[in-house]
């Protein structure tokens, strides 16, 4: 086997990239999701159809967006449709199989926090704010979530709760009658955890090539549920190393080019 | 019928101190050099709102316009805070600004019911989240099926402003690309300010393109560049190096006051203020 070189920063994008079924409609957020929704079109899943937020539908952006409205998304969609239908219409109506999200905090249930660190009033880290992730996590068929592993981030209790995962656990989600299952899986630069299908907690099913369970648990702000047979995450391939570097290469060049 | 104006004379006879005001544009078509002008013409005690408050309604907030905020995501897009906004949120620097926020999808029904004239918008949102103590959502039970759904107050602004591509001599309108909330915040708005990239004699625009009809809009100014440094569609690309070197500027109170002062205060209008950052 030859040993490739990489980032866990990169595994991670490959890892989530690989989630992506081809021909799935994925409403994407920006950042780390952006990248592995792009990767899995450029990769396995050519057919996926990429949502903004912006309104921008079946959208083929040739390098990544900086904002959420970049003019290379609506240039390379299908469709440009106003805030107000791809909210109503599109999100909220049921349309749309898979939401991808990143998050600053998350919890056991896989409930996210992209608000603020430290109290409301007095932040520690006053992040954007909500902007679409509730309704994408409470409308999409299925979420992923995509965010670097640590303690701080991997909390006991969110500072706050901006998006749904599974609530409280258990059925605590079904109650609130979403439109959609919520989280299937969260993908980090350590391994792959996924809710069990019962209590809902996110148990490791997966960690990345070289990485030990121990790592991953002291990672995590709480006792971190391990699954009986944890699987290696296949090595990143050289197809998708390139097409990543490539990809990451274009858009460095067209962010940095302007006076 | 939307006077042609200047946009100093627009934004002196439409914008008004304490007025609620929605400048729009999700990414794309930011009012740029409107918002500029409601800095130099120091209007006061403005409640803004907006979708997408990034470094125009920094500029403004640090600037001492405003004294509320409605929104729902606030943040300079792919590079981080907006200093301002947090500076008048934590320390009230220079004045202290309430905040009611929200997420997307509410602020789009309250807008969508503001320009029907509704009193809220509907939608199954903000349950589950810490968003429904620090914002104005009230849950109510369908009539029908007795499903529990948010109602979100609807967006009335005083005046709304945005930024398109053309208006023709009549003052009608035609914008495209990603067009955001814009049509909902002119048509729920009581005045309506318009700055376009060019003033043509025929707009030739196809059947269902978003139009603006000259009868419900204010004013209409010419203004090129008008939404540097956000971009407008078919005409310039975003400068993704200034939305950069915002975050610099603003860090500091200091360095972010001597830039108004020397870009906007001390320009007389976008055209100067382009030239004096070196863009035009």
């Amino acid at each position: 086997m030859a040993e490739a070189t990489y980032t866990s920063d990169e595994m991670m994008t490959i890892a989530a990239a690989r989630m992506v079924r081809n021909g799935t409609s994925l409403f994407v957020g920006i950042g780390l999701p952006s990248a592995a929704a792009n990767l899995a079109r450029l990769t396995h899943a050519p057919d996926t159809i990429l949502i903004y937020e912006s309104g921008t539908i079946g959208t083929k952006p040739n390098v990544l967006p900086l904002s959420i409205g970049d003019g290379e998304l609506a240039e390379t969609s299908d469709t440009v449709v106003g805030i107000v239908e791809i909210f109503n219409y599109w999100l909220m109506g049921g349309k749309i199989g898979l939401g991808f999200l990143g998050a600053a905090q998350i919890d056991k249930f896989a409930n996210i926090n992209s608000t603020v660190i430290g109290p409301y009033g007095r932040p520690k880290v006053r992040l954007p704010g909500a902007g679409g992730a509730p309704a994408i996590a409470a409308s999409c068929g299925e979420v992923l979530v995509t965010l670097r592993h640590s303690p701080k981030a991997f909390v006991e209790k969110l500072d706050f709760r901006t998006s749904s995962g599974h609530m409280e656990g258990g059925d605590s989600r079904e109650k609130m009658r979403f439109p959609g299952k919520g989280p299937v899986a969260v993908i980090t630069d350590l391994g792959v955890l996924t809710p069990d299908p019962v209590t809902k907690e996110l148990v490791l099913t997966s960690v990345h090539p070289g990485v030990t369970v121990e790592q991953v648990v002291a990672a995590t702000g709480w006792p971190l549920k391990v699954a009986s047979e944890v699987k290696t995450t296949p090595l990143p391939t050289a197809t998708e190393l390139q097409v990543l570097r490539d990809l990451n290469e274009r858009t460095a060049k067209a962010h940095a080019g302007q006076a | 019928m939307a006077k042609i104006l200047p946009l100093s004379e627009a934004i002196a006879e439409f914008v008004r101190d304490g007025d609620t005001i929605a400048l729009e544009g999700f990414t794309h078509l930011i009012p740029y050099a409107a918002g500029h002008e409601i800095i130099r013409q120091k209007r006061r005690n403005l409640t803004l709102i907006r979708m997408t408050p990034d470094v125009l309604y920094d500029q403004m907030i640090g600037a001492g316009c405003a004294t509320n905020l409605r929104f729902s995501w606030g943040g300079n897009p792919g590079v981080g805070s907006l200093h301002r906004l947090r500076d008048a949120v934590e320390k009230s620097w220079p004045q202290p600004l309430a905040i009611e926020e929200h997420e997307h999808a509410g602020m789009a029904v309250a807008y969508a019911a503001g320009a029907s004239h509704l009193p809220f918008g509907i939608l199954r949102g903000y349950a589950g989240t810490d968003l429904t103590p620090h914002t104005t959502v009230q849950f109510i039970d369908c009539p029908f099926t007795g499903e529990k759904l948010a109602a979100v107050k609807a967006i009335r602004p005083d005046v709304t402003v945005i930024h398109a591509q053309k208006a023709d001599s009549k003052g009608n309108v035609l914008l495209w690309g990603i067009v955001g909330a814009q049509k909902e915040a002119v048509m729920a708005a009581e005045r309506a300010i318009v700055t376009v990239e060019e003033i043509v004699d025929k707009l030739d625009a196809p059947p269902n393109a978003v139009i603006l009809p000259t009868w419900i809009l204010s004013a209409v100014s010419e203004v090129k560049h008008g939404a540097f440094p956000s971009y407008t569609h078919g005409y310039y690309p975003r400068n993704n190096a200034f939305y950069k070197q915002w975050d610099v500027i603003s860090k500091d109170r200091d360095t972010f006051l001597a830039w108004i002062d020397k870009h906007i205060m001390k320009t007389k209008d976008f055209d100067e203020f382009r030239r004096s950052v070196g863009v035009a």
